[in-house]
């Protein structure tokens, strides 16, 4: 066993200084956690002894600016403030409630839920002041970390009331502030990540450093499933600074005093594997098939009216198009660091599911759930990879060998041959049209199912989750979704948009054919089809924001597209030039409708990287396996828009008083099919296939 | 295994390693100095860019062998509130923020060598960063700023 040079008392105080209670937002003095005189009416929300306001985050922050946002609706309702506010990444505990960080939920299904957390604990100091002044609680208000009397003008900051509050039965249902009193929600409130994270002092599930740590790493089988057959650990065990060789689940873990001796000691490890019948799989034969397929009937899944009808005399407009995998490649590959002391557990992971990860480990580990304690570091990107908990039951694995803490980390090789990829797809779109109308619509769905790939007992059924985005959005007086899934031996997983990346791909461009044949201009086309409602006016502002109609350079094109996922609706048009067979994207302006905007600058900035994401995968992203073994290793073969490529983004939100919807996700959807049709009217050609090749 | 002593960030730092050891893991997992990053291990993305000799260097690719007796300096010796830095956060740059201490040392080496650079310096010494959620827009308005000056 390792690290018994350490006594534990030095271990538990060298962790404490970096891990345990990560404050991810501002510093906070560790002694005023145990201050005796807090208010903490529920878990997401502690006013202080001095004044200052703790916030717990329970979703991962990932980029998206959940740390900033959520803060924002708790801190808004309880009247604080901001300068007081810290905000802190929660643990993996039930008592969060749902913390899974995907499917762009984190405000959308929680709004209320936030705003009550923070209204109970304003509704205590109100009272707490009420009595104090003898006045009706009814007339007083919560601001700026004070509450108010309006009629005597007096104000009593928090920390003078939080000993009395603490005392406050805690309200059932505390009344929510009126929209127009809203202090922070719908500002553009800068983000409490951001100095943490230009002055590396943020910590990432990497960053994780403990007293007596080694860093692992795990030798994996090329081949997707393949066994391992034997290994040779001796030329590891050579190299300076390796500990130990273990054999894992996923492969052969070599750890080691540093990184570089375990990568060096990976290197040497002799291993031999069995393919397995893998071997043979290549994406080309898939993509092959599911053209084949494509060309075939397939399973109803969605139908309207009378379904696919070509009446007689009636034109029928024909496209396929073809998608490939695609890997997330967030910039921060996977890592886990997990600990086994005290007859617990302990794990840093940046995950997107603090509690399935915490589970995991425990099930890993043989422990009850209880004993195992998993902390949420930022997380380097997650774009849905962080979804998956392997690479935390992998650290969990090779740790409970030793008695000090381990470092599990994947080398960007690793992260890219061992993702869970989105699948690869192909479509078939039909339209019967007659004279300047649209009488009828197809869409065949070729692609493979994540849900099926998980739960095999669904094989054989409409997966529903795989539609996403297929449904037409437009008033075509009958249309068919029909789909057929095929089974892959590669790891599936959701890509941000998930099946939103794919679908409307397809049917937004072959729209645009559609309107081509039609002689109809495409913006006007959508605006005649779509009914009113929140999709159509993110339409409208985009084309008059972009000028759309306006004349362009020569050699450009501009193109539209729409969707509507997450509970938002969000149209895009993208201007592009093409010279000399080089594409280049322009100009892409977004217009969004997502109900309240809880921070427009967070909204702003997740459609910007929406745009970048969607269009690193229309230009360059493509995951190949040949022989059971994926090509594209690093950045070089799969390589994310660089600086110079940026397009200038422009982003317009619809005004708007409903509910919430998600940001993290619906600016995708429209990006490529926006491009696509741009290509088409600056070319006159269509893209069948991604990504694109002049 | 060697003892280097490098000049990390004004100081005289020792440290015990494989004289092949890359700089970043050094800086990583021997000096606890993990605001440099690791991305790709072979000098694409620029995550783990410092300064040495006030050159941006992709510290991933540079075994510490290499690097004695020059000057290295990393996101932590920018001290927290160098005008990069300040103009980062004044342009809320980061997302998920892991590309961006790679970001704001590339920023550092071409305002030192280039105080007002035109839009084609920015995007050739720039595109040397991956960043995987976006962050470019925001990164030339900060640069711009700092120029501005």
């Amino acid at each position: 066993m390792e690290g018994q040079g350490l006594n534990r008392r030095e271990l538990l105080n060298l962790s404490l200084l970096v891990g345990g209670g990560l404050v991810l937002g501002r510093v906070w003095p560790s002694g005023a956690a145990e201050a005796p005189t807090a208010l903490q009416p529920n878990p997401f929300v502690r006013v202080g002894a001095d004044g200052r306001v703790t916030i717990w985050v329970n979703k991962s922050e990932m980029g998206q600016g959940v740390l900033t946002g959520l803060a924002q609706i708790i801190a808004d309702e309880l009247g604080a403030d901001w300068s007081q506010v810290e905000a802190v990444q929660a643990d993996a505990d039930p008592k969060f409630g749902n913390q899974n960080t995907g499917g762009s939920t984190a405000v959308r299904t929680q709004f209320e839920e936030l705003r009550q957390a923070g209204a109970a604990a304003r509704e205590m100091l109100v009272r707490a002041a009420a009595q104090r002044w003898g006045v009706p609680a009814e007339r007083l208000f919560a601001k700026g970390g004070k509450v108010h009397d309006p009629k005597t003008g007096a104000s009593l900051a928090f920390m003078e009331l939080v000993a009395e509050a603490a005392r406050v039965p805690v309200p059932q249902n505390p009344p929510l502030k009126s929209p127009k009193d809203f202090d922070f929600i719908g500002k553009p409130m800068p983000r409490l990540d951001a100095r943490g994270k230009v002055t590396g002092k943020a910590v990432f599930g990497s960053d994780v450093r403990l007293a007596g740590m080694l860093y692992a790493v795990v030798a994996r089988p090329e081949v997707f499933g393949a066994k391992l057959v034997s290994f040779d650990e001796k030329p590891a065990l050579q190299v300076e600074g390796v500990v130990k060789v273990v054999p894992v689940s996923s492969g052969v873990a070599v750890v080691a005093r540093d990184t570089w001796a375990a990568l060096k000691g990976r290197a040497a490890l002799k291993v031999v594997w069995e393919p397995g019948e893998n071997a043979s799989f290549s994406t080309k034969a898939l993509l092959g098939a599911m053209e084949e397929a494509a060309a075939k009937p397939g399973k109803e899944a969605l139908r309207h009216g009378q379904g696919f009808v070509l009446p007689a005399g009636a034109r029928r407009v024909e496209a396929r198009f073809s998608l490939p995998f695609l890997a997330h490649a967030p910039m921060e590959p996977q890592n886990a660091t997990a600990w086994f002391h005290d007859g617990g557990l302990e794990v840093w992971a940046p995950t997107q599911v603090p509690m399935p990860a915490r589970q995991e480990a425990a099930r890993v580990a043989g422990l009850p759930v209880e004993k195992v304690t998993l902390h949420v570091p930022f997380l380097g990107g997650g774009f849905g990879r962080r979804l998956a908990s392997d690479f935390v039951a992998e650290a969990v694995e090779v740790a409970r060998h030793f008695t000090v803490p381990v470092q599990l980390l994947w080398t960007r090789e690793d992260d890219m041959t061992h993702d869970f990829y989105r699948p690869p797809s192909v479509h078939q779109l039909e339209a019967a049209v007659a004279g300047k109308q649209i009488l009828s619509w197809r869409h065949h769905q070729v692609t493979c199912s994540i849900g099926q790939q998980r739960n095999p007992a669904r094989a054989g059924q409409v997966d529903r989750a795989a539609l996403e985005g297929a449904e037409p959005p437009y008033a075509f007086p009958s249309w068919l979704v029909e789909q057929t899934l095929l089974p892959v031996p590669v790891p599936l997983g959701a890509w941000r948009s998930v099946y939103a990346s794919q679908n409307p791909f397809a049917s937004e461009h072959f729209f645009d054919l559609v309107a081509r044949e039609l002689g109809e201009d495409p913006l006007q086309l959508r605006r005649k089809l779509l009914p009113e409602g929140p999709l159509k006016a993110a339409l409208r502002l985009a084309g008059e924001k972009a000028g759309w109609g306006t004349a362009l350079p020569a050699g450009w094109g501009r193109g539209v597209a729409c969707c509507s996922s997450f509970g938002s609706h969000v149209a895009e048009v993208a201007e592009v030039s093409l010279h000399k067979g080089k594409l280049k994207v322009e100009r892409v302006v977004v217009a969004v409708h997502c109900g309240r905007v809880i921070n427009p600058r967070l909204v702003e900035q997740q459609m910007v990287s929406a745009v970048v994401f969607g269009l690193s995968a229309f230009l360059r992203g493509r995951i190949t396996v040949e022989g059971g073994k994926v090509l594209e290793t690093n950045f070089d073969r799969y390589e994310p828009l660089r600086f110079s490529e940026m397009p200038k983004v422009e982003v317009y939100t619809v005004p708007s008083e409903e509910p919430p919807g998600g940001v993290g996700e619906p600016g995708v959807p429209p990006l490529a099919p926006a491009v696509a049709n741009a290509v088409l009217a600056a070319t006159g050609k269509a893209v069948h296939r991604l990504p694109w090749e002049a | 295994m060697a003892k280097f002593t490098l000049d990390v960030n004004g100081e005289k730092r020792t440290v015990e390693v494989a004289a092949d050891t890359p700089l970043l893991w050094v800086l990583r997992d021997h000096l606890q100095l993990t605001g440099t990053k690791y991305g790709c291990g072979v000098g694409l993305c620029g995550s783990c860019t410092v300064l040495v000799n006030g050159e941006a260097e992709r510290s991933c690719s540079l075994p510490v062998s290499q690097v004695v007796g020059k000057n290295i300096l990393t996101v932590e010796g920018l001290g927290g509130h160098h005008p990069v830095q300040e103009a980062f956060v004044a342009e809320d740059v980061p997302q998920c923020g892991y590309c961006q201490s790679g970001q704001v040392m590339q920023a550092v080496a071409l305002l030192s060598a280039k105080p007002k650079p035109t839009a084609e310096q920015i995007a050739a010494a720039m595109g040397d960063v991956l960043c995987r959620c976006g962050t470019y827009d925001r990164i030339a308005r900060a640069i711009a700023r700092v120029a501005r000056r």
